[in-house]
């Protein structure tokens, strides 16, 4: 850990909250992709079904 | 030889999207983590600004891809407009949620750095009031998307918003320049003399520069992971939903 | 057209809403500004051109889902739209009714208000000038935003998040003439630029809005 100084608070917290919402942005997007293809993935099996 | 309007097609561009999307997203990885952690380890702090230097490799590259999509939505959206390709507008959409969460980024970081360096959290600053501005369009957009049921009418809608605010969107950044000269320094990046962003142009160097630009690059390529990978999502929710119509018909 | 001018007109009449409502909102805005700020006239008079041309802004929006939702509801809209008149022309004049009905009160009772800011003498002229030349703009943009919004229930609350970003260019430079003018700087910059934001909207948005309007018929 490198030593921050005075201005510690701030920078943590910028690195803090800049990598939680980038985080928070991939894992939605992932996880809308996956039910998507779940969903149509099932969609399309039904339709192949009959 | 295979033209660019192939990938129109939504089929191809979700099998492109596969083939290029981990490609993307781990050298988007590498990017970033190597970016970030030589800027946040290995880097001396700044004489001047002391540790605060480092969320420059935050601050810049976020500020960068937060005014690029909006290019990029802005063509993306003549696009549709004009040729009707599904994909085009959609990469839109995907590219917006972006945009949102990267202008967050730039005005937090910027707060965060301006309150050592300026004394104050915030300043009706051109630059950071065009920020604000520029968010408040992002979430018009977004929102006009959301509110609109048929999706081919918000597709339009939100294209000619998406236009007619880039011309309202340049000419806020000028109305907001002449109202009040600001605190903030120009955009430094490219001269790497001022990398640091102290208004003194005497140094700084290489130092900064590389693990800054390394930093861009990963945003940049997160940036295109994401837009495929959100796109794609609106492919499937689409097709989905045609196949749940024709169950529903038949 | 003029005779879709004219029934706009009447039609804001008859309702109401159209002249008083605006106006009655403007002088409440007005009048709410010094109990939240204090009643130094020092400070007021600072701030009156400011608040003035913010109370305008907030009349002019309040009004704005009137232009076209009403005419949407009864069809009237999907009667015009098949009509030989050119959609531009119609969206044009209705921003025109709008303007008659909120802008134009709004200017004419500007100088009343600012007497109850303690706006500065030589402030006046430029306010209404001011208020004159950039109400139009606001009335142009504030109809693209209804035609965006029209087909839509409860898009009150999104018109406003839509159109304020787009009024921000005039507000700024509506106001800083204002203030310029109350100040004795000099003036010409902004009025160039408000009277070329106004001019490029009123030339440029009706074929936004029409293109718009006619997605929303669609």
């Amino acid at each position: 850990m490198p030593d921050l100084g005075k201005y510690a608070a701030e920078v943590l917290s910028a690195y803090g909250v800049a990598i939680v919402l980038l985080g928070a942005l991939v894992l939605l997007s992932v996880r809308a992709a996956r039910r998507a293809r779940v969903e149509l993935e099932a969609a399309e099996a039904r339709r192949r079904d009959r | 030889m295979s033209s660019i309007w192939e990938n129109a097609n939504p089929v191809k561009f979700s099998r492109l999207a596969g083939v290029v999307l981990p490609w993307v997203s781990g050298f988007a990885a590498v990017a970033l983590v190597v970016g970030l952690v030589w800027g946040f380890f290995f880097t001396p702090d700044d004489f001047r600004q002391g540790s605060t230097v480092k969320i420059i490799y935050l601050h810049v590259p976020s500020a960068m891809m937060a005014i690029n999509i909006w290019a990029m939505m802005l063509v993306t959206s003549l696009i549709w407009l004009v040729r009707r390709h599904h994909v085009s507008v959609l990469a839109a959409k995907g590219a917006a949620s972006v945009g949102v969460i990267m202008t967050l980024i730039a005005l937090f970081t910027g707060a965060v750095w301006g309150q050592p360096m300026w004394g104050t959290w915030w300043v009706w600053d051109p630059r950071l009031t065009s920020f604000l501005i520029l968010f408040l369009f992002y979430l018009g957009y977004l929102a006009l998307w959301e509110a609109i049921d048929n999706p081919d009418t918000a597709a339009d809608l939100t294209s000619v918003l998406c236009i007619v605010g880039s011309v309202f969107a340049l000419l806020s950044r000028y109305a907001v320049n002449f109202w009040n000269q600001g605190l903030h320094q120009g955009a430094s990046v490219m001269r790497a003399g001022a990398v640091t962003g102290t208004d003194t142009e005497e140094k700084v160097s290489n130092i900064f520069f590389y693990p800054l630009f390394l930093c861009i690059i990963g945003f940049v390529l997160l940036f295109v992971a994401l837009v495929l990978l959100r796109t794609r999502t609106e492919i499937h929710k689409r097709r989905t939903k045609a196949l749940l119509a024709r169950e529903h018909l038949g | 057209m003029i005779a879709l001018l004219t029934r706009d007109l009447k039609l804001a009449v008859r309702a109401g809403g159209g002249f008083g409502l605006g106006l009655a909102f403007f002088l409440i805005v007005v009048i709410l500004v010094p109990f939240s700020v204090g009643p130094e006239s020092v400070l007021l008079s600072r701030i009156a051109p400011g608040i003035l041309w913010l109370g305008a802004l907030l009349a002019c929006l309040l009004s704005l889902d009137r232009i076209l939702a009403l005419d949407w509801e009864d069809g009237t809209l999907d009667l015009v739209a098949t009509s030989p008149l050119p959609l531009e022309g119609v969206v044009a004049v209705k921003s025109l009714a709008h303007w008659i009905t909120t802008g134009l009160p709004l200017v004419i009772a500007a100088p009343v208000f600012g007497l109850l800011l303690n706006l500065p003498a030589p402030g006046y002229v430029w306010l209404i000038l001011s208020l004159a030349v950039g109400t139009p703009a606001l009335s142009v943009v504030g109809t693209f935003g209804a035609a965006l919004t029209v087909g839509l229930k409860r898009g009150g609350l999104l018109l406003s998040l839509l159109v304020l970003p787009l009024y921000v260019p005039t507000l700024i430079f509506g106001a800083e003439l204002a203030r310029r003018g109350a100040e004795g700087q000099a003036t010409t910059t902004p009025l160039l630029m408000l009277a070329g934001i106004t001019f490029g909207a009123i030339a440029l948005l009706p074929f936004a809005s029409a293109l718009v309007l006619r997605i929303n018929l669609r």
